[in-house]
């Protein structure tokens, strides 16, 4: 691969016109909520610009996030790896392996130092020396460690690099741990989700490479522009929500007719991700429009809050599961129990010292 | 009412935030004007607040039934209790900083709720005299012009702090349906990231609301029970905002 081949030399030797060209970078540049002035800026970093090589690293995880990121339909994937990028190692999308793969990488570390993007899938876990996740005869966080040393910047890719996801959920016996706790001198972008959305995966590529500079991220390091938003806000049934028409059980009539998910524990009010506007599968739905709640995959610890089926989540704390509700009810009890006994014994008592008073005058009565 | 004045001169019996005038007053089986008419106020203004605050808020996490009035785009039934909510937050917000303004231009009782003497042995020994009398350990309760002791706690770390949670809490989860742009995201979005996020959030101001719950119980329970069974009127002294003593006996 010639390193000043650029996206758009690769994108046109692969056949595709110089129409679908300037088309993908209109859709690009909506997808990343920018107007359409961007394009010409987008068409002429793509025209001009060397491909951006990216080592992707896997942790523990289950791959959701390159099984999401390879459906991108806007921009294709396709389009993201071969044109755009320059995917230099990927254990799972890459054609070599063993000791050919780890040559790859380490060549890639050598040649582009400080210039590559370092996507992380998964996370490291930090117990018994990081020896429950093993990759290429090491322990996962030395990799991680080694790859992110000489990376111009880091992708935290799902909530498993972003906030550690189901291996981080309690009592997390490997000491999962999210990227951004064991490399903190590099700039992190996180992209949380269980998958991220694909687009958004590929919208943060294409922003990065266009711009040369890191998306605007929020307070938690996530793009603003993906993240900015809670599922709630932008939710197609949130009339219903307003309304006052909920579904109250699967299989009810407000189920059918699609109201809000709201009293099955949707978590779409506590969840910010994009999910109900670009959606999935080319934004042919999302879990909301496809009758089931958000379960708030893109969220810190969602394996920690509760189920997913309810509004008022358990709490833990207390030894006991309970949620805030039950937990209310029965100090309020308590209390108002207590307060009956008190008030019963206060009268008892009154009664009592009016009764010992009273001896003398009755006495003169008689 | 000599001896009165020899006894408050050897400096016992200055409690229940009373004054040097307040004492003299109380000796003689009179009345206190204690709480002002912007305490009153506010006291019955956040007393109808926090009502409608803890209804629509246990509302907000358990709706009602479905409604079916209209199409829902044509019914806002949800929406109005949210709307409740909100708008009783933000009277009870500007209530409490009222309150907290009057504590520095009112009366000195008005301070008396913000602070707890904690390094004062006599205060603490009231503390355990008050307990005593809940406990029916106690023939006769102290007088006291303003809370008693543990009236004072209670207010303390029930209305003070507690309301500044629920009021920091509220808006933290206000500043999300405002939107990650605004003044309320600046200032108190951060909460979110520090408590683990939205729907700790929630739940956490969820438990609030049944902490205030809590404190309604006691406080109404307790303020008949003094009304009835104190040396002082309680009920009244919120309306008119004199406390009436009901024997002369000075301690």
């Amino acid at each position: 691969m010639a390193n000043t081949e650029t996206f758009y030399d690769v994108m046109r030797s692969q056949g595709i016109t110089r129409r679908s060209f300037m088309k993908y970078c209109s859709l690009t540049a909506s997808a990343l909520g920018l107007g359409p002035a961007f394009v010409p800026q987008i068409a002429h970093a793509m025209e001009t610009k060397p491909r951006t090589p990216v080592i992707w690293v896997h942790g523990l995880e289950c791959t959701c996030c390159s099984e999401s990121f390879i459906r991108s339909a806007h921009p294709l994937a396709k389009d993201v790896i071969l044109s755009m990028i320059s995917l230099d190692y990927d254990d799972t999308l890459m054609a070599a392996a063993g000791h050919a793969a780890e040559a790859a990488m380490m060549e890639t570390i050598e040649k582009y130092k400080g210039q590559y993007i370092l996507a992380v899938e998964g996370n490291p876990p930090l117990n018994e020396d990081g020896m429950f996740c093993i990759s290429g005869g090491k322990p996962f966080v030395e990799k991680l460690k080694l790859a992110a040393k000489d990376a111009k910047a880091v992708i935290s890719w799902g909530a498993c690099a972003s906030y550690g996801c189901v291996q981080a959920a309690k009592p997390n016996p490997t000491q999962a741990t999210p990227v951004h706790k064991v490399i903190t001198d590099k700039p992190i972008i996180k992209v949380p989700g269980c998958p991220p959305i694909a687009e958004v995966m590929t919208g943060v590529i294409t922003y990065m490479l266009t711009f040369d500079r890191l998306p605007e991220l929020d307070r938690q390091g996530r793009p603003a522009m993906f993240y900015g938003q809670r599922i709630h806000d932008k939710c197609y049934r949130r009339p219903h929500f307003d309304a006052g028409q909920f579904v109250e059980e699967w299989d009810d009539d407000g189920a059918r007719k699609g109201y809000c998910l709201y009293k099955m524990g949707c978590k779409g009010p506590t969840t910010y991700n994009a999910c109900s506007t670009i959606r999935w599968n080319e934004g042919v739905s999302f879990p909301i429009q496809s009758g089931h709640g958000c379960i708030g995959c893109s969220e810190d610890g969602f394996w920690d809050q509760g189920t997913f089926y309810d509004r008022v989540t358990d709490l833990t704390q207390f030894g006991v599961e309970a949620n805030a509700d039950q937990i209310g009810f029965a100090a309020a009890g308590v209390v108002g129990a207590g307060v009956a006994a008190h008030a019963a014994i206060s009268a008892l008592k009154s009664a009592q010292n009016k009764a010992q008073k009273t001896p003398t005058p009755t006495n003169e009565e008689a | 009412m000599s001896s009165v004045d020899t006894d408050r001169g050897s400096g016992i019996a200055l409690t229940g935030d009373a004054t040097d005038a307040d004492l003299a007053t109380i000796t003689r089986n009179s009345s206190v004007y204690v709480y002002e008419a912007p305490v009153r106020l506010w006291h019955w203004i956040n007393a109808l607040a926090i009502l409608v605050l803890c209804v629509t808020g246990y509302l907000i996490g358990s709706p009602p039934p479905t409604m079916i009035i209209a199409e829902a785009t044509y019914q806002f039934v949800f929406g109005y209790i949210r709307f409740a909510h909100f708008a009783a937050g933000m009277i009870m917000t500007v209530g409490f900083f009222g309150r907290i303004y009057w504590a520095f231009v009112g009366n000195s009782h008005a301070r008396q709720m913000f602070k707890l003497p904690l390094f004062n042995g006599k205060w603490w020994a009231e503390v355990w005299g008050e307990a005593r009398w809940y406990m029916f350990l106690e023939k006769k309760p102290k007088k006291y012009v303003g809370h008693n002791p543990l009236a004072q706690i209670a207010m303390f770390f029930f209305m003070t702090v507690g309301m500044t949670f629920m009021i920091v809490t509220g808006f933290a989860l206000y500043s999300e349906g405002v939107g990650r742009d605004g003044i309320l995201d600046t200032v108190f979005g951060p909460l979110l990231d520090l408590v683990g996020g939205s729907q700790m959030m929630h739940q956490i101001h969820h438990l609030g609301m049944w902490a205030i719950v809590v404190f309604i119980i006691i406080h109404i329970y307790a303020a008949v029970r003094e009304d009835i069974m104190s040396r002082q009127t309680m009920v009244s002294t919120m309306i008119s905002g004199t406390r009436t003593f009901k024997d002369d006996d000075p301690n």
